[in-house]
């Protein structure tokens, strides 16, 4: 293990990457991500990798395509607006079932909005986002040093399962530096053998990468295969924290940078003796359902307070969860405002008050 | 006894779906051909676009790749940059090249990646029912331009290799009708000099060939070789637009006063 390194989320992430084995990156600059193509740019040439500064988002996503259509292990970045330029080329990637990792450092939207950190992407990222039936493995860290292990997996569960993995950050945790350290450079030769991928056939047979059906029966067909993965996937691939649950009456549930602010928000009142909680998604898709519906099924929480950077995204997930066992609350802050400490404390002291 | 003519073995035996008169399979079958006489065929991956050609990905024996509409120069570029010693090629109408796809193709030629783009121009989409195309001519009618195109109401038919002509990256870039033995034989010789561009790493090839459509046009395959002859070729030019991958600076270019492909014909062996 090496040691201990101050680095910023946005180039974490890309060294990450490259530790975990990818060496070809295609993007194109849009803030708050701006560090990692620059990152890349100068990081990929040194282990042998290809960077390359696209046209478009569009044609980022695309080139990803070929290079895993070839076989290699393939990554582009962006932010909101630029994620939003993808989703045909990541809806064929699926379609294709081809690996490829997607980080998305979240601004505030719609439209252009700001450049500010928001978790308004969510619905995107887990609920499709562009067109036809499919899943992406999403992940949602909280601090550097979990964007660096999620990315390590991520790659890793993209390559497993043929279909994109998306790294879900946002603004903050792009731009915020933090003590990390990062795994060993993975031996390429280690890396799964694909013998699908379309390098021409030398000597061997014709492949095909495609995800063109005409026939209404074959096109079904292939959409269970995926839908397989997909169960798969929820059967294995789910991942939440639980902090201060074992005897918590409020349970506050909140993902990525919104997590780490509830925590330091929820800290004094545990101090005052509150019993107040915090659950928090790792994976957002597959959402960790099952944990969080075995947690509300003890009978001792309450209520439950939702707290995202959106007007409310992942809530509906948990109401999924909850359905009427628990009232739940939701507070969110939108177009890149940032809630503090305080105001998400004054949240959970009015709960507190009322269940009283 | 001697084989004389025979289906190249990177074509697959099979039936193609095109309709009768249309130079899809001429132009399959060329590209087929090249890749053979050029021994590249166990490391060609060929990409495939959306529109009628969707389908050479069946057509073609080679390692086939699939693109969304109008970004196979991009594909063609992940593939080539992941393994550059593949040989590839994308084979792309001109809805999907020239209109959803420009910005792709402009981009893949100024970076001078080492692909070879196979464009064919049949001035309509086919594949959807025969809308108009970019490159639909003025007062062509079609099921989207019903009036035939109007300047003030459609714009103007797009002039591909004139556009790339200028573009710094490109190695190879000419155009050349499918409408007879002569025209076929210059256009083997410009889809040979392009792929012949990237396999010596000069950089980005493309061969504009201008394709019948009977169905779209409602003509009868003869009437469309006709049209290609009297319509299509006085608006584009055939000849090389561009032969090495020197400069093309800002003066005028003298590659096409030929105006047509410099190779001589029956040079093909």
């Amino acid at each position: 293990m090496e040691d201990v390194v101050l680095m910023k989320g946005n180039e974490a992430v890309g060294e990450a990457a490259i530790r975990a084995g990818c060496r070809f990156f295609f993007g194109y600059p849009i803030t708050p991500q701006n560090e990692i193509p620059e990152y890349m740019s100068r990081r990929l040439p040194e282990v042998g990798g290809v960077y390359i500064q696209a046209e478009s988002e569009v044609a980022a996503i695309n080139m990803v395509y070929g290079a895993a259509a070839a076989g290699a292990l393939a990554m582009t970045s962006s932010s909101s607006p630029g994620i939003s330029l993808k989703q045909e080329g990541i809806s064929y990637l699926v379609g294709s079932e081809l690996p490829a990792f997607i980080v998305n450092m979240i601004r505030g939207g719609p439209g252009l909005g700001t450049i500010q950190p928001a978790q308004s992407d969510y619905f995107q990222a887990v609920k499709g986002g562009g067109h036809g039936d499919y899943r992406l493995l999403v992940y949602g860290p909280a601090s550097i040093q979990e964007l660096v292990d999620l990315t390590v997996l991520a790659l890793d569960r993209a390559n497993h399962y043929r279909n994109p993995a998306l790294v879900l950050g946002d603004g903050i945790l792009g731009q915020m530096m933090e003590p990390v350290r990062f795994p060993p450079m993975r031996d390429l030769g280690t890396l799964p053998e694909k013998p699908w991928a379309t390098t021409g056939r030398r000597g061997g047979p014709k492949r095909l990468i495609n995800s063109l059906y005409l026939q209404a029966e074959k096109c079904e067909e292939h959409n269970r295969r995926l839908q397989a993965k997909y169960r798969e996937m929820q059967r294995t691939e789910k991942r939440w924290d639980c902090l201060w649950v074992e005897n918590a009456e409020l349970v506050v549930v909140a993902y990525g940078t919104t997590a780490r602010i509830c925590r330091t928000a929820l800290e004094p009142l545990r101090a005052e003796g509150e019993a107040v909680g915090l659950f928090r998604p790792i994976t957002l898709w597959p959402f960790p359902d099952d944990p969080l519906a075995d947690l509300l099924k003890t009978g001792r929480v309450r209520a439950v307070l939702v707290v995202e950077m959106s007007a409310g995204q992942m809530v509906e997930d948990v109401r999924l969860v909850a359905g009427d066992r628990v009232p739940i609350r939701f507070y969110g802050r939108t177009g890149g405002a940032v809630p503090s400490p305080e105001e998400i404390r004054e949240q959970v002291r009015e709960l507190v008050r009322e269940l009283r | 006894m001697r084989v004389a003519f025979k289906r190249p073995d990177a074509l697959v035996d099979m039936p193609t779906h095109y309709c009768p008169g249309c130079t899809h399979g001429i132009a399959h079958r060329l590209v087929a051909e090249v890749i053979e006489e050029l021994g590249v065929f166990d490391r060609a991956v060929g990409v495939a676009p959306v529109g009628c050609a969707v389908l050479a990905y069946d057509y073609f024996a080679c390692d086939m790749v699939q693109a969304a509409h109008g970004r196979a120069p991009a594909v063609a570029t992940g593939i080539k940059r992941a393994r550059p010693d593949a040989v590839v090629f994308t084979y792309q109408g001109d809805g999907d090249l020239a209109s959803i796809g420009m910005a792709e193709v402009v981009h893949a030629a100024a970076r001078g990646e080492l692909v070879t783009v196979i464009f064919i121009n049949n001035a309509i989409y086919g594949m959807t029912g025969g809308q108009m195309a970019p490159t639909t001519l003025l007062g062509q009618q079609t099921t989207t331009s019903p009036f035939g195109r109007e300047p003030a109401r459609e714009g103007y038919p797009i002039r591909v290799c004139e556009l790339l002509e200028r573009v710094r990256g490109v190695a190879y870039l000419a155009r050349v009708p499918l409408t007879g033995p002569a025209q076929v034989a210059r256009a083997r010789t410009a889809v040979k000099r392009a792929f012949q561009a990237q396999l010596d790493g000069k950089g980005f090839g493309l061969v504009e060939l201008l394709s019948t459509c009977p169905t779209g046009w409602g003509m009868s395959p003869r009437e469309a070789l006709k049209w290609v002859e009297e319509v299509m070729v006085p608006y584009y030019p055939p000849g090389e637009f561009r032969t090495d991958a020197a400069d093309p600076g800002g003066g005028p270019l003298l590659a096409r006063v030929g105006s047509e492909v410099s190779g001589k014909h029956g040079e093909q062996a």
